[in-house]
């Protein structure tokens, strides 16, 4: 493995489907033995980037290199050289595990007991029902052996593309510890997810929305980085509070999080000001405190920036 | 090598699995061959006859004895003349015969000179064509054919299938369609299968090349079609009694050139089409409707309309079903197919390299 090289640099890659564009000048770079995350509701192109970073799509513009290689002009040695596990699921349902492991591995030259060691944390898991269909498997197995058929080859750049959609909590946490663990043994990986909670899991993320990146930074930097007040308020009439904080001049922006909603301040802002006015609006069981912002909040921040 | 055998051990696996598409790929030939065969049959096997006899003499009787004896014919007794418009309109008899009251005077005279008035009159249910025409030839010769013999302007021989049975017609026909229909319908909706669950991504972001991915979807294709051509063949020799006089190495050469070129088909519609349902469509009516109109399996080329010849000439089946015709039934050596054995090279040869060129690794 090169090491001097980056594992992922992308130069204003663009595409559009169409009048749609779905990546707009994108760039990024993922070092090695990173877990870089992509962050970024659906539709913001997350998984146009993946393919075109896999060698599936064209870009439009733009030039990409994985592993040191140009996706465009190297795609087929690119190929031999990534991991790829697609958001859908993309294993063969009328064959068993074992069969799946094993034609994968096959199908990169290689043989299942070559690379066992890599795979073994995490194929061990599902070993005990190798004999069954990938088809009858729970979403959390058959995610477990995408990821074992996706590395299986020992790829140097893992893509994984949604990985933990559909996936229920306690499964998403283990495999986000499957990650580090590979991230361990030197893997560059680089993730998708629209669940923002995911993104501390990860070394660097960009957020992004329809096309475009909003910032590239890590989870910690870009909450602490996070300029403006934030509160959490909460009130019997949640609903009627959302509309009436919304009226509010010195309220920079508004949104439901969850048990409360949170509110960015704006300069002339006064909590207990907007207390007292809220008590005279009629609101019952007031509860309003200052927080520390999340990565949703530094998200949406980033996007009424942008408008 | 050893990859591509794992790759063709996946896809034969894809196809056991399926038992369903499995079981009808395999009978589906049986089923069609034994339909064809004994049930769907052009032949016309049980003509009802009734006769009018207004002075029964030795003769008359020698003629109905003839008549009763046929087994094409079913004998269904005398009746009276008035009886012959209610008989034939409630479908009890498809043919009656009239004698001539002096029957046996005009018989002697004809058989002495030659020639003479009619002696007797065939009144044929002419509501189903087929019936009637055969029918009338088949009393023709019963009745009138030893006269017709010694004493006729032509003389008619029936070479290959003296009987006319209309299997010997089929068989080469439904082999023109099995083939295309197993070898490209199902490897067309095995490939796109992979475009639809999205496994041909996995498959394409990897370093086998799309032409080994595609030899290993065809192989256990190929070698299900050449289950069903001994089956078909056994079947045709054994159950149809078909003559199979020609040379078998020919009749295989220019079966394993057609099957290739139905499995090339199948790749060119997958190269097209991105859903399985499509594949199908696409097989449906571009393929399988001029094989049945087009391919002179049904209807004969030279009674289409001066359009549609040419057209037909596109139509694989046609040079398929032409080749197997001669050869199974005739008995032709290969030279005489060399023509329909070229056009096939040269067919898939053509659509192999437009498939290739067609199927891209990438999307899009």
């Amino acid at each position: 493995m090169d090491t001097s090289t980056l594992a992922i640099e992308v130069n204003g890659i663009s595409k559009s489907y169409g009048t749609v564009k779905a990546l707009d000048h994108v760039s990024l770079e993922v070092q090695r033995g990173e877990i870089f995350g992509l962050i970024g509701p659906d539709g913001a192109g997350k998984t146009s980037l993946f393919k075109i970073l896999v060698t599936l799509l064209n870009a439009d513009e733009g030039n990409a290199k994985v592993d040191g290689l140009e996706v465009a002009a190297d795609y087929r040695k690119v190929r031999s050289r990534v991991g790829y596990m697609p958001g859908k699921f993309s294993l063969y349902p009328d064959l068993t595990i074992e069969e799946n492991m094993e034609f994968f591995a096959t199908l990169f030259g290689v043989t299942v007991e070559q690379n066992y060691d890599l795979v073994a944390p995490i194929y061990k898991q599902i070993e005990p029902f190798k004999k069954r269909r990938a088809g009858r498997l729970s979403g959390g197995m058959k995610q477990k052996l995408a990821l074992s058929c996706a590395l299986i080859h020992k790829p140097s750049v893992l893509f994984l593309d949604e990985p933990t959609t559909g996936v229920d909590a306690v499964s998403r946490s283990e495999f986000w510890d499957m990650l580090h663990n590979l991230r361990e043994q030197g893997l560059s990986i680089l993730v998708s997810t629209p669940y923002m909670d995911e993104a501390s899991r990860c070394d660097r993320i960009a957020l992004c929305n329809t096309g475009r990146i909003l910032d590239i930074d890590s989870p910690q930097h870009m909450v602490e980085k996070f300029d403006g007040k934030l509160y959490a308020i909460k009130a019997r009439d949640m609903y009627g509070l959302l509309k009436d904080l919304r009226d509010n001049s010195s309220i920079a922006n508004c949104y439901t999080a969850g048990e409360y909603h949170h509110l960015l301040a704006s300069a002339d802002f006064d909590a207990q000001a907007i207390e007292h006015h809220l008590a005279e609006l009629g609101h019952e069981d007031l509860e309003i405190k200052p927080i520390a912002p999340d990565i949703e909040d530094v998200f949406i921040k980033l996007l009424s920036n942008e408008q | 090598m050893r990859g591509f055998l794992k790759f063709v051990k996946k896809e034969t696996l894809h196809i056991l699995r399926d038992s369903r598409t499995m079981l009808i790929a395999l009978l589906m030939p049986v089923v069609q061959i034994l339909l064809f065969g004994f049930a769907i049959s052009t032949e016309v096997n049980n003509v009802n006859v009734a006769v009018v006899v207004p002075k029964w003499d030795e003769q008359i009787r020698q003629s109905i004895n003839k008549l009763s004896s046929n087994p094409y014919i079913t004998y269904k007794g005398a009746i009276a003349e008035h009886e012959i418009d209610q008989n034939l309109r409630s479908g009890k008899v498809d043919a009656i015969v009239v004698f001539a009251h002096d029957f046996d005077r005009l018989m002697t005279q004809w058989k002495q000179s030659g020639n003479g008035k009619a002696a007797m009159q065939f009144i044929m249910d002419a509501s189903n064509t087929n019936t009637a025409q055969a029918g009338a030839g088949y009393l023709n010769n019963i009745l009138a054919g030893e006269l017709m013999q010694s004493n006729s302007l032509v003389e008619t021989h029936m070479l290959f299938n003296p009987q006319m049975k209309s299997a010997f017609n089929f068989v080469p026909g439904i082999m023109g369609m099995i083939f295309i229909l197993i070898c490209a319908m199902l490897t067309s909706v095995a490939i796109v299968r992979e475009k639809e669950t999205g496994t041909m991504d996995v498959l394409l972001v990897s370093p086998v090349r799309p032409l080994t991915i595609i030899l290993a979807k065809m192989t256990p294709y190929f070698i299900l079609s050449c289950i069903n051509l001994t089956t078909i063949l056994l079947l045709a020799r054994f159950v149809l009694g078909i003559p199979m006089s020609g040379n078998l190495s020919s009749i295989i050469v220019v079966s394993l050139v057609y099957l290739l070129l139905s499995l090339s088909l199948g790749l060119l519609i997958s190269t097209i089409a991105k859903q399985q349902i499509v594949a199908l469509l696409i097989s449906a009516a571009v393929m399988m409707v001029p094989i049945v109109m087009l391919s002179g399996m049904l209807f004969p080329i030279e009674n289409m309309p001066a359009v549609l010849q040419p057209l037909s000439a596109i139509v694989p089946a046609r040079w398929y079903i032409d080749a197997m015709r001669k050869l199974l039934i005739q008995g032709a050596s290969f030279g005489l197919v060399l023509k329909d054995f070229l056009i096939l090279v040269g067919m898939t040869l053509a659509v192999l390299a437009i498939a290739l060129k067609n199927f891209k690794d990438k999307l899009e």
